[in-house]
């Protein structure tokens, strides 16, 4: 053995060598396997976990269970909205990571019994798993809406939060909207998915709005006492690029809806609209509740940071949205990727009978489009602290934009396309 | 026999390194894993902007991001991230990247 004698650079070519080749190779040798993983939801968490499990450690056989058939960005959506993008831009396959070894099952699955180490499916098949990773994603908590109880309530005030039938469906009715009508937005109180989202959907709108019905008007009836981020570059586009379009209220939370009256009922005011949007609160997905991973006030799932395993359930890892966000944390799909690969290297780890690294780092980076070719961003940086067992914001690192540019709307579409790849090849 | 003794000598110090090479790489890949969201997997972009950093020059990359850091180079974002991370995490990343083969990322598949 000449091991000791090998750098560390040597060392690490041989291993990123080592994983090259077997990623060429195509798919998973039958025999021998390191352990079974069950990924539980193919988007930006558990899409990427099941990558970059297979990716570094090919000897382990990884099940992906997701129940749409294609992968529908939430980032880039509301570009859709504002006509600056299509759907198709942000509709992708899940043959990359078939490809790649790992199992695809369309399917939704129901709990979790930890104690048999099963995935249980609504098609009534059972996976059996040596790990199990759980990134659901978010549920819409409809019942503190009266009117949007119903499906047919849900199917007419539309919250467009998860990308997909419901982005068409509003785009539509902004299509639809008159000349001089208003568009309606209502945003739930922190914390919810994508802080920055609700804002950059106010600008995507107000440039189809001002392109094709420039008499229209946009009220944000914000559930929040003020703008939940990047506020000064926001700002900057609805007092410049829209000055006198946007109406903003902020401590505005909804009672309901009076869909025929197409009114938002405020506790003290009502605020009528043509198209009227609203994003409802949102709680860790049904399967995370079902399996007994939710920890925090009936809504979000807490981990270890430094393995994203849950503190309530041994042997399942929670990702994403559905976790209860450390300190500055965004829900955001650039954290849940950052969660994917924490992850990912501790269950290797972990099946492998390896040390799991508690030094662990993440990194964000949202971009927001003020138009269709100017965005902006805010991004992090984020180290585990073993004194407070969580992962805390770097001193000094991290910040906004100086301005909104299109050099950033570059960097912005080079972030999907990468992130996109990164989740789905 | 003295020949022997070297040998044993060299397994079993072989033995014992590895385990902590392998840690170290676990780390720097952690570290630079950080990277693949905006740079492509293993720093190999899909193409334009950000840019690949699979196999760039070790000393170049370590250097681009102690310059955005210090704000020697301009940048929109790099100066706020290249801040939330220690020299040595620098020197990994660096290397890292400098090790793995250059080549472009597939993009995401598209539907048929």
């Amino acid at each position: 053995m000449s091991s000791s004698r090998i750098s560390r650079r040597e060392f690490i070519k041989w291993t990123a060598a080592g994983a090259g080749a077997t990623a060429m190779s195509g798919c998973a040798s039958m025999g021998g396997s390191a352990g079974r993983v069950v990924v539980v939801g193919g988007g930006y968490g558990g899409a990427t976990a099941a990558k970059f499990i297979k990716l570094w450690a090919p000897d382990i056989d990884v099940t992906l269970v997701e129940p749409n058939q294609h992968f529908i960005s939430c980032p880039i959506s509301n570009l859709v909205l504002g006509g600056n993008a299509q759907m198709g831009d942000i509709t992708f396959s899940y043959e990359g990571l078939r490809s790649r070894g790992i199992r695809v099952v369309r399917d939704s699955a129901v709990a979790i019994d930890a104690e048999k180490r099963q995935v249980r499916l609504a098609g009534g098949d059972s996976l059996g798993y040596d790990r199990a990773i759980v990134s659901p994603g978010i549920e819409f908590m409809f019942d503190q809406i009266p009117a949007l109880k119903s499906t047919d309530g849900q199917n007419r005030i539309l919250h467009a939060w998860k990308a997909g039938a419901q982005t068409v469906a509003l785009r539509n009715q902004l299509v639809a909207m008159r000349d001089g009508g208003v568009y309606v937005l209502q945003i739930p109180m922190a914390p919810y998915r994508c802080p920055p989202g609700p804002y950059e959907r106010v600008c995507q709108v107000a440039d189809y709005l001002k392109k094709t019905k420039p008499k229209s008007k946009i009220t944000v009836l914000d559930s929040n006492p003020d703008i939940m981020s990047k506020k000064g570059l926001f700002l900057a586009a609805w007092n410049g690029l829209y000055k006198d379009m946007i109406d903003y209220r902020p401590n505005s939370e909804i009672a309901d809806v009076d869909i025929k009256g197409m009114t938002v009922k405020l506790q003290f005011d009502n605020v009528k609209g043509d198209v009227i949007n609203v994003v409802p609160a949102q709680r860790a997905a049904d399967v995370a509740v079902k399996s007994g991973l939710v920890t925090a006030n009936n809504r979000w799932c807490g981990v270890d940071w430094t393995s994203c395993e849950s503190t309530a359930v041994k042997g399942v890892h929670v990702l994403g949205d559905a976790t209860l966000s450390a300190s500055a944390m965004p829900k955001s799909g650039s954290m849940a990727n950052q969660h994917a690969k924490v992850c990912a290297a501790a269950v290797v780890a972990l099946l492998k009978g390896q040390p799991v690294n508690a030094d662990t780092m993440m990194m964000n980076t949202c971009y927001s489009f003020v138009s269709g070719d100017s965005a902006m961003h805010v991004a992090s940086v984020h180290r585990y602290d073993t004194a407070q067992k969580s992962i805390l914001p770097v001193k000094g690192s991290g910040g906004v934009s100086s301005a909104a540019s299109s050099a950033e709307a570059a960097y912005a579409w080079g972030w999907a396309r990468n992130i996109w790849a990164e989740a789905l090849t | 026999m003295r020949n022997v003794m070297t040998l044993l000598v060299a397994v079993a110090a072989g033995g014992l390194a590895q385990p902590a090479a392998a840690a170290d790489a676990q780390y720097a890949r952690s570290l630079a894993a950080t990277c693949f969201a905006c740079h492509g997997t293993d720093g190999r972009s899909v193409g334009g902007v950000p840019p690949s950093l699979a196999g760039q020059n070790r000393d170049y990359l370590l250097k681009q991001m102690q310059e955005f850091r210090d704000g020697k180079r301009p940048a929109t974002i790099m100066h706020q991230h290249a801040k939330g991370y220690t020299d040595e995490q620098l020197n990994l990343i660096a290397a890292y990247f400098a090790a793995v083969l250059p080549g472009p990322a597939a993009s995401a598949p598209a539907v048929k």
